[in-house]
């Protein structure tokens, strides 16, 4: 690894070296933090006055805070003063053909089995069939907006919304949440925004939209999703393509809000760039998740599958405050090469008769190293509540690790909790088995580790269930033999 | 269709196959007999490909191939299959799905194009109807939750599926009751052809009532020490493995 503030820097001033920005006055902040940085930042995107007072209020609180250091994973100092936290909305550098992009990546596309247009849109080659896909969003969000959803960027719910966002903003995830989810309050850029008014029923997953605008996604991002009584929604954030970004760090807030008898299903798949086979250059992705089953028999569903990354830190949670309130949480987390992750979740069941599941998947190869850090408290108010944790580990080779810890509160002496564990080896003989039977080395291990997954996977989204197991493959590609 | 010469094999340090000839004729179905820790099982993984064993001498040509040359994956899509003593579970991969990617391999093996799903469902049906499995089993995980003798039955019918040309059956009766005993053995029988071999790896005669054999071995401490038809098998039986040894070493001896 080269010295912490060199690394981050050279990400980070990319786009300087790159001489996009002609006039630093107007379309970039200067790197370093401070208020008036952050002050230009709200008036660059002409916020209202609650918003500035918001930021300053979380960049202050920031400012007494540390990073945290009981995650189990290690990396050099950050330099938060060498990050450019503002810059405007910069067009990718447009390639001509497909013939222009790295074959590598073009190589990873046609194993993840992403169709022919998407791929350039990936890629950021120009071509027409961008405006096909962009034509098709339109038509939804027009359909969307007949039926009263609200589904925009995070800087227009601002201007077109305020009265929801001044209602719902920091509702779930406080701006003294922690350490990075009060710099993501301080400086994030943008993010998404989506309101299901009472009784309805998103008639379509969130994604295929999502997706076209994936390519966008900044350093500091916030979203906000809000299911008002007795509206359901399917979310699905991230895609299988690998993301590659210029910033190093990545802090994002997610806060979802289930109303009376609402549903909000939240799906990622999270394949930012892991660094190279020796660990370097890969994002940080330091994410603050989490969803307030606020109203009776609300739900909230959390499903994930992190392939990406150096570094992950990132706990989607729940709130379970209606009575009658379920929270779940199933997750694939792999880690290759010299990947880190720690990540679980918080059940807080603080309502009657509250439910929550966890089905954990970690799965580390190479040199990976893999925990799992789950919570599960039962306030003394949370009467009849109850909770199933699975959480199940699997090694490939002798190198990686996995760690386990579950921390368990109960207040309420009629709350129910079970919790399994398990921890295997890819076995040589499962392996030995598939390849008697005619399956490549790869397929064998791709094969075992989908089984292994397969709870998970059930949970997704068909197609992206589909590309889930495609993507657990590459990822897992020449970890055995 | 197999020629195996002088072949030497060792596990953990360990000799364990001495120096092993035999040669397998398309048609003909071989028995395998001998005492625990013979090396039975240690021929049969050789010939199937598992890199925990090292050949450490001899060849095995397998239709003109070097079979040792190939990787467990090529000797599988060329034909060779091996039912295991011990089948493996695979915990979330679906009977169905494993059995139907182990026949797309072959078939991309040999440029054919993969099964249509149907016809695929039709041909699991019949060799379901054929081995007496319960329909229920393709539901589940491979071998996951199978009793003994379901995972025995479960190889067999994978192996009427497949198809293959040099079918091996490692202790494929032990753990059977006899009726299973006799499925088995009309599984069996039903792919003996004139195309196909089959070598069968048994402790016990009793299977050899059923799969009739054309010739049985014995082997002993990593040699065979002695061969003939299915009346040494009957030997065997009346004897134990006792007598014969004795007699093998006499005659190893006055060589
Ligand atoms: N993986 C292994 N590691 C160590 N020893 C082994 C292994 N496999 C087989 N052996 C040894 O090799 C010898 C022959 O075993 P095997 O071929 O399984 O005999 P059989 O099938 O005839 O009972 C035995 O002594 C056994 O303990
Ligand atoms: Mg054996």
């Amino acid at each position: 690894m080269g010295t912490p503030a060199t690394d981050i820097e050279a990400l980070t001033s990319q786009e300087y070296k790159y001489g996009f920005v002609t006039d630093i006055e107007a379309d970039s902040a200067p790197p370093g933090l401070n208020e008036d940085i952050i002050r230009l930042i709200s008036s660059k995107k002409k916020e209202p006055a609650f918003m500035l007072e918001w930021r300053l209020k979380a960049y202050r609180h920031w400012l007494t805070m540390t990073e945290p250091k009981w995650p189990n994973v290690h990396y050099p100092p950050i330099d938060y003063n060498s990050i450019i936290y503002y810059s405007a909305p910069k067009p990718k550098k447009q390639l001509k053909s497909l013939d222009e992009v790295d074959p590598e990546l073009l190589k990873t596309y046609d194993k993840l089995g992403i169709p022919l247009r998407e791929r350039e849109l990936l890629a950021g080659v120009a071509v027409d069939a961008v405006f096909d896909s962009v034509s098709v969003a339109t038509t939804f969000k027009a359909k969307l907006a007949e039926m009263g959803i609200i589904f925009c960027s995070f800087s227009e719910a601002v201007q077109n919304h305020p009265e929801l966002i001044k209602k719902y903003l920091g509702s779930v995830v406080p701006h003294t949440d922690n350490f990075f989810a009060a710099l993501n309050a301080a400086v994030f850029s943008d993010g998404s925004f989506c309101y299901i008014p009472k009784g309805v029923r998103c008639p379509m997953e969130l994604s295929t939209y999502f997706r076209i605008n994936a390519m966008n996604t900044g350093q500091f991002e916030r979203t906000l999703i809000i299911a008002d009584d007795g509206a359901t929604v399917s979310y699905l954030e991230g895609c299988t393509a690998p993301m590659r970004d210029t910033n190093q760090l990545h802090a994002a807030v997610v806060e979802l809000v289930a109303h009376d008898n609402a549903e909000i299903k939240y799906s990622t798949i999270q394949n930012w760039y892991p660094g190279d086979k020796e660990g370097k250059g890969g994002i940080y992705n330091f994410v603050t998740k989490r969803g307030k089953c606020a109203g009776v028999n609300s739900k909230i569903s959390w499903t994930q599958v992190e392939t990406g990354s150096a570094i992950t830190w990132k706990y989607p949670s729940c709130l379970l405050i209606g009575d009658g309130s379920i929270g779940e949480f199933y997750s694939v987390a792999t880690v290759n090469n010299y990947q880190q992750a720690d990540t679980g979740t918080k059940m807080i069941h603080i309502g009657k008769n509250t439910r929550s599941t966890i089905v954990s998947k970690g799965i580390s190869a190479g040199h990976g190293q893999n925990t799992y850090r789950g919570a599960v408290k039962m306030l003394k108010s949370a009467a009849g509540a109850r909770n199933y944790s699975q959480c199940d580990s699997l090694l490939i080779g002798d190198q990686c690790g996995a760690h386990t810890f579950p921390y368990l509160e109960v207040k309420n002496p009629s709350a129910q909790v079970e919790h399994e564990a398990s921890t295997s080896k890819i076995g040589e003989d499962q392996l030995f088995y598939c390849r008697q039977r005619g399956m490549s080395m790869e397929d064998s291990v791709s094969m075992i580790v989908n089984g292994f997954c397969k709870q998970v996977f059930k949970e997704l989204p068909m197609e992206f269930a589909v590309e889930a197991q495609k993507l657990l493959s590459v990822s897992l590609e020449g970890s055995v033999g | 269709m197999l020629e195996i010469r002088n072949l030497e094999a060792r596990v953990a340090g360990k000799d364990i196959l001495r120096g092993i000839d035999l040669t397998v004729k398309a048609g003909e179905v071989h028995a395998i007999m001998g005492p625990n820790g013979s090396g039975k099982s240690t021929l049969a993984q050789v010939l199937a490909g598992r890199d925990t064993y090292q050949v450490t001498g001899g060849t095995v040509t397998y239709n003109g191939h070097d079979l040792l040359a190939l990787s467990p994956e090529d000797r599988a899509r060329e034909g060779v299959f091996l039912a295991f003593q011990y089948p493996v579970e695979i915990p979330g991969v679906g009977n169905t799905y494993f059995l139907r990617s182990a026949v797309n391999q072959i078939h991309k093996h040999r440029g054919e194009p993969e099964v249509d799903a149907v016809d695929f469902l039709a041909l699991v049906r019949d060799k379901m109807k054929l081995l007496e499995l319960d329909e229920s089993l393709m539901t589940r995980s491979v071998n996951e939750g199978f009793s003994g003798g379901e995972k025995k039955r479960n190889e067999i019918f994978q192996m009427a599926v497949l198809e293959p040309k040099l079918c091996i059956l490692d202790e494929t009766d032990s753990g059977l009751d006899i009726d299973a005993l006799k499925i088995v053995a009309n599984g069996v029988n039903k792919l003996r052809s004139k195309d196909r071999a089959i070598i069968v790896v048994t402790h016990y005669q009793r299977l050899l009532n059923y799969i009739v054999p054309d010739f049985v071995h014995v082997l002993s401490a990593g040699r065979i020490v002695k061969s003939g038809d299915k009346t040494l098998a009957m030997e065997l039986e009346k004897d134990g493995y006792a007598g014969i040894l004795e007699e093998a070493a006499e005659g190893v001896g006055s060589r």
